[in-house]
């Protein structure tokens, strides 16, 4: 392998590749793509308890400068992580998402931070699409009506709701939430949004507050980052807003939804439905949501399509790149 | 029932209507509060009787709402025995159960459902399509068996932007599809009959063309003699082993038995079926496909929708009962 040669190079050796730490999964090709440019260390492959193997990591000849991390992984980037691995001044992420980083903590020592830019933002605003077109159309609920058997049974299937002249409230109207909108559009919704500020060049009606936006609304599309400000930002007075024929679609994060709320109020009927690719503990989704018709719930998998799997490795080894070589990183995140 | 009473008074006012339709009780109310309705389905006769009483009545019918779907076909011998009629008007869009020809000859004029239910079937064909290219129902299944957290992570699904989506038949339908799918980056080709002048898409002649350029087959013609099996073998064949079909119009547009051949061998990717050519059966190897999403014929279903084919219906009714044009007439091609 060619750690082995990671002595001083003469000419004619091959490169020293710099030691990068690596503490997600990763398919075939990320791996190999890594390994052909870094001297990878690789957390699940070493078998040994992460303290163990940070240490390893952190007391070697040339300790890694960079690392790969994912949300939902094994380790937050905190100040413990960085105090065990002082060598690190690259954290990149493979996903959006970077509740799990310290980004204050990680600004303080200089060390930059990267996430997946917009790798995944169209195929999330697309699954978002999906899934309120099968609340509405009950696409799922009706398939499986069909699969049951059920149509030569029970006749035709309950009235679905046009999407054409819904109003659809947008929280967080990043590159995700631009993108549905945009699509949404396309089938005659009509568009509000609530974010930290209002977006100048946007034409959709602004709400500074999410109370607001949930009255006039018919949906509800949670597409903002999880912070502080944004944990349960779903609540039961904006289910309560909301109101009885109003529906949620969360591409979020689970936390972004006071998620036994959400429960209390479609098992009561407040709210009409909601399409939920994420949960406040992954991967167990909890047993009144999954015996309910009116929710659509599919596991986290808005990003996952393959051609967005093999964008994320392009752009982790092209942040990779740039940091090694003294560049910016390609899509930074800061504080 | 208190209508009873009130209606015999009125009745003889009221144009008579023959109704061969069910109807949810908003629209039966309206159509009785305006014509006197003899109805199929609550006669609890045979057709033929049903009808001659209908045709022997003191005020035999001048129109009639019919229902598609195989329950009764308008031709000849249908209109022989009703003579007085002069007017049909379709609840559906389909209108594969009037013989159209035969209707023009006699002078009996026909309506459809107009473009009432165009946007509900494109916003549906294009939920079929995510559904598909995303996995959504199959993930679905997947979270409700409570195989998450046994099994880890769901298989990939594709992107829709950048497909080639083919969409054979551009017409209200059609032309909504393709403006949905331009919003997700799709690239739009079509066939039909006649190209489009004012449309950018590229049009393909014939639809084995247009399979072998695409990603994607949208069905959104009508059912007549030309498109009947229009995605067969051929087609299928050409649409390639990485293809989905979505088929919103009529299940006898697509040869199912070599659909379901073709989705077994893995020769096409998946399906999105709304229609099937024996509904309500849907044949038991799809119910088993984890790579098809069926729903049961309900495109059209939707709460608003129905309240516009209401009120489009009774609209084409009343042109005609007032000598005027009808709103949504349909002419033989």
């Amino acid at each position: 392998m060619a750690s082995s040669a990671a002595a001083s190079p003469a000419s004619g050796e091959p490169p020293i590749l710099p030691a990068l730490l690596l503490l997600r999964t990763s398919d075939a090709s990320l791996a190999a793509a890594l390994r052909q440019r870094f001297r990878v260390l690789d957390s699940f492959a070493s078998g040994q308890p992460i303290p163990a193997f940070l240490a390893a990591a952190a007391a070697a000849t040339d300790p890694p400068r960079a690392a790969v991390v994912v949300a939902g992984g094994v380790v937050r980037v905190d100040a413990a992580f960085l105090d065990a691995v002082p060598s690190l001044r690259c954290v990149v992420n493979t996903g959006t998402g970077v509740d799990h980083v310290d980004l204050h903590e990680c600004a303080r020592r200089g060390v930059a931070v990267a996430n997946s830019g917009t790798v995944y933002s169209v195929d999330v605003a697309d699954h978002a699409v999906g899934m309120l077109i099968d609340l509405l159309r009950r696409v799922s609920a009706a398939e499986r009506f069909v699969r049951r058997g059920l149509w030569p049974v029970q006749g035709d299937y309950p009235l679905g709701s046009k999407l054409g002249g819904k109003r659809v409230g947008i929280i967080g109207l990043g590159s995700i939430g631009s993108l549905i909108a945009k699509r949404l559009q396309a089938f005659g919704c009509v568009i509000y949004y609530n974010s930290r500020r209002p977006k100048d060049s946007v034409s959709y009606k602004y709400f500074p507050n999410v109370l607001d936006l949930a009255s006039e609304s018919d949906v509800l599309i949670v597409a903002c980052a999880l912070n502080k400000e944004t944990r349960h930002i779903i609540n039961k007075d904006v289910l309560e807003s909301l109101g009885k024929d109003g529906i949620i679609i969360n591409i979020g994060r689970g936390a972004n939804i006071d998620e036994p709320e959400l429960i209390k109020a479609l098992k009561e009927g407040r709210i009409a439905g909601a399409g939920l690719d994420v949960f406040e503990n992954e991967p167990k989704v909890p047993a009144e949501l999954q015996s309910m018709n009116n929710v659509v719930l599919t596991p986290h998998i808005a990003v996952f399509t393959w051609e967005s799997k093999s964008d994320m490795c392009d752009n982790t080894i092209a942040n990779l790149q740039a940091f090694f070589s003294g560049k910016p990183l390609l899509t930074p995140v800061l504080p | 029932m208190a209508s009873s009473a009130a209606v015999a008074t009125v009745s003889a006012e009221l144009p008579s209507l023959l109704l061969i339709r069910r109807l949810d009780p908003p629209f039966a109310a309206a159509l009785r509060q305006r014509f006197r309705v003899l109805d199929f389905f609550a006669s609890g006769e045979p057709l033929p009787a049903f009808l001659a009483a209908a045709a022997s009545s003191p005020d035999p019918p001048r129109a009639a709402v019919i229902v598609g779907g195989g329950v009764v076909r308008v031709d000849a011998a249908f209109l022989d025995s009703v003579p007085s009629l002069r007017c049909i008007v379709g609840t559906g869009t389909g209108v594969d159960h009037l013989d159209l020809a035969e209707c023009a000859r006699r002078g009996v004029v026909v309506a459809n459902a107009g473009a009432v239910y165009s946007v509900d079937v494109a916003d549906h064909a294009v939920g079929l399509l995510i559904d598909v290219l995303r996995r959504v129902s199959a993930a679905e299944r997947f979270v409700r068996r409570r195989l998450w957290p046994v099994h880890g992570d769901y298989p990939l699904g594709t992107k829709l932007g950048g497909k080639r989506v083919g969409i054979i038949g551009l017409g209200n339908i059609g032309s909504l599809i393709a403006k949905r799918l331009e919003a997700f980056g799709c690239i739009v080709y079509y066939n039909s009959r006649r190209p489009k002048d004012l449309v950018s898409y590229k049009y393909f002649p014939n639809v084995k063309d247009l399979a072998s350029e695409s990603d994607v087959l949208v069905v959104a013609c009508a059912l007549n003699k030309e498109t009947r099996h229009v995605v067969n073998k051929d087609v299928l064949e050409a649409l390639g082993k990485d293809g989905i079909i979505i088929n919103i119009g009529r299940g006898a547009n697509v040869d199912e038995v070599e659909l379901i051949r073709a989705l077994k061998e893995g020769r096409i990717a998946g399906a999105g079926l709304d229609v099937f050519e024996n509904e309500p059966k849907v044949p038991a190897e799809l119910l088993t496909m984890e790579n098809v999403v069926l729903t049961p014929h309900i495109a059209v279903l939707t709460s608003e929708s129905r309240s516009d084919l209401r009120d489009n219906t009774i609209g084409n009714l009343e042109a005609f009962f007032a000598g005027k044009p009808l709103l949504t007439p349909v002419l033989p091609m």
